[in-house]
């Protein structure tokens, strides 16, 4: 694979919007995550919600477009400068020549929720203002970004679970590389709905406390909301520090849909592909974001990966004690903040983490250090084990 | 550069008079023999008999339409990198989580919330053929053929490798229905391979641009490939069963863009 540049990007999360918010609570360690007072819900757990999603409007004519998942989408356009950078693409390129690649795992399907509460008493008909392509298909929110920008390019949703929005830098690299586009905007959103919460907590999932990565009392995730976007492009258009996207590794763990392989056979193998894209070893690795959901077999599955590739040598961390589990937006959030890493020099300690577990053979960081990080790994894995591992150099 | 080449060499089908690819050819080839009768969807004889159980009618469907494209034995499932797109995924289980949602205690089952995310068949597949390369699960809505037709071209080209593409649907059960009304199951799948081989039955030459979608002549097909999203495949399949040559189709993508395709250049 080519390398492809990261032109500009941004993200929305629990910490706040834009890169400066969330760079600033990963420097002050801080958590974004509250206990759960989302919507109708009554479990007792922490969210990661987005602060005035729902007061987001969208523009008039994206109407149709009207959905929490799409309201969190138009919040994370707006940071970093994100829509003239895409305005500057498609002046350069053309609006045929951009294509769109977006992760999520639920889309809208809160609309739809709702509207089920809602159906006609008598023939049980959804309320007559659903729209259910835009809100409640998965293609929703590449539909509303494709929509938003006026585009004429390429566009689709990759829906693998929590490895979605890792992904995407696959699927939008080799269209770059066969020709069909010059630029992609990438990424993902997911927002809050009660189909993750109630489901999670069904398979025992949901942690009752801050969630607690790599812990050795772990007790599960935090569920939580977030939005990020890339542009990618094949050359170098801004003369700023810019990241590099040097490997993309992906594999299935063909296991079980909804534990990891026992030994992180799957992980593994997405990281040594990603590696071997790159050509380069483990030891050039200065730090993992880990997918580190802190569930009990997740943490377990991914620590054995890491230790049997790296040893104890790599610093690693998760930042999901900071922002929740943003399922299919987490692959764009952490390589945001991996990115944010580099720009500022310093690798983030994880929080929330009490006692680690002594079980995982990793040299796991609780702490912030300073260190001028060039590579690093960030590791997404979802359901029906899927696996993707993005290597991203500061150049 | 602005097209690619690629050459298809398998193809699998599982839909409404159409059983499989194999029989389908000659219905395709003349179109006036096509009779719709509701698909019969075969349970997956690869599928251990505790995940058998659990899978619903888009798992069985995807399993069943790619199962039908290795039938040659000329490719091994465990070897090949993957890519599943489909504009609903499971619209049964779907219904069954949001009806639960909506009641008052709000108990979900686990597996249905297993089964909900949209690369189940991907997963499930995974399982059942011990395939551990990459594998992508796509949505494009009503362009999810196309969608996940040209991710599979590029991921092909880009890897070097031949790529195992299926694209399905599946109806939803009422209220959804009268929202996206999908009249059949319907499950389409290639192998699509950087390079010609023995086992190729057609290159095609794939761009991106505008123009009017390609029909079929026959209007119950015309139907199908209307209603279906994983049917706006029809017009291809048509030229791979007739093994046209020199052959000019637009399948939908968007409604400002399509996929233009020359089949047998």
């Amino acid at each position: 694979m080519q390398p492809v540049y990261v032109s500009n990007y941004t993200l929305a999360s629990c910490l706040g919007l834009g890169r400066e918010a969330n760079w600033n609570a990963l420097a002050q360690q801080r958590t974004g995550l509250k206990p759960c007072a989302f919507e109708s819900v009554n479990l007792p757990t922490y969210v990661g919600q987005v602060w005035g999603v729902e007061n987001e409007t969208l523009p008039q004519r994206l109407n149709d477009y009207f959905c929490r998942n799409n309201q969190l989408a138009h919040l994370a356009l707006q940071q970093d400068g994100f829509i003239p950078s895409v305005v500057h693409a498609i002046n350069a390129y053309g609006r045929h020549r951009v294509g769109v690649f977006l992760g999520t795992s639920t889309s809208g399907i809160l609309s739809t929720e709702v509207a089920y509460r809602n159906r006609d008493s008598i023939s049980g008909a959804l309320p007559s203002d659903f729209k259910y392509a835009q809100t409640h298909n998965t293609f929703s929110v590449s539909g509303f970004v494709r929509d938003f920008f006026e585009l004429e390019g390429p566009a689709v949703t990759v829906s693998s679970a929590c490895s979605s929005s890792a992904k995407v830098f696959g699927n939008a690299a080799r269209m770059l590389e066969c020709g069909l586009i010059d630029a992609a905007i990438v990424g993902g959103v997911d927002s809050l709905c009660l189909t993750t919460l109630y489901g999670f907590n069904s398979l025992e999932l949901l942690s009752p406390e801050l969630c607690q990565p790599f812990g050795a009392n772990r007790k599960g995730i935090s569920v939580a909301e977030a939005a990020g976007f890339a542009l990618l492009t094949r050359e170098k258009l801004s003369t700023d520090h810019t990241v590099k996207v040097i490997g993309i590794g992906e594999s299935s763990d063909a296991h079980h849909m909804s534990t990891p392989h026992p030994e992180g056979a799957g992980a593994l193998s997405a990281m040594q592909q990603a590696l071997g894209m790159a050509k380069l070893e483990p030891q050039h690795v200065d730090y993992v974001n880990l997918h580190g959901t802190a569930t009990r077999s997740n943490d377990a599955a991914e620590g054995l990966a890491i230790a049997s590739l790296f040893g104890t040598s790599v610093p690693c961390s998760s930042t999901k004690g900071h922002t929740g589990h943003a399922l299919g937006a987490a692959g764009i959030v952490e390589a945001a903040l991996s990115m944010l890493s580099m720009k500022n020099g310093i690798t983030p300690g994880g929080v929330n983490t009490e006692v680690l577990d002594s079980d995982l053979h990793v040299n796991y960081q609780l702490t912030n250090l300073s260190r001028e990080p060039k590579i690093i790994l960030s590791n997404s894995f979802g359901f029906g084990g899927s696996n993707c591992s993005l290597l991203l150099e500061r150049t | 550069m602005n097209d690619i080449t690629v050459y298809i060499d398998a193809v699998g089908l599982c839909g409404p008079g159409l059983v499989n690819w194999k029989s389908a050819q000659e219905t395709l080839k003349t179109e006036d023999s096509f009779v719709f009768s509701s698909p019969i969807i075969p349970p997956s004889e690869y599928l251990p008999a505790a995940e058998r159980r659990r899978v619903g009618t888009a798992v069985k469907l995807a399993l069943a339409t790619a199962t039908d494209a290795l039938t040659s034995g000329t490719y091994k499932a465990a070897d090949l990198l993957s890519v599943f797109s489909s504009s609903g995924g499971d619209g049964d289980n779907c219904h069954s989580i949001c009806e639960a949602l909506a009641s008052q205690d709000r108990l979900i089952s686990p597996t249905k919330f297993t089964n909900s995310v949209h690369n189940a068949p991907s997963g499930y597949w995974g399982i059942a053929l011990h395939a551990k390369p990459a594998s992508t699960s796509l949505c494009a809505f009503d362009g999810s053929f196309s969608a996940g037709f040209l991710e599979a071209c590029t991921l092909a080209l880009a890897a070097k490798q031949p790529v195992l593409f299926v694209a399905y649907d599946t109806p939803y059960p009422e209220p959804l229905r009268s929202v996206r009304p999908i009249d059949a199951s319907f499950g389409v799948s290639m192998v699509i391979s950087p390079q010609a081989s023995m086992t190729t039955l057609s290159n095609v030459r794939v761009k991106l641009g505008k123009g009017m979608p390609s029909t079929m002549k026959n209007s119950a097909l015309e139907r199908l490939r209307r209603d279906i999203p994983a049917a706006r495949s029809l017009p291809l399949l048509r030229s791979l069963a007739c093994a046209h040559q020199n052959t000019s189709l637009i399948l939908e993508l968007f409604e400002n863009q399509q996929l233009l395709l020359e089949v047998g250049v």
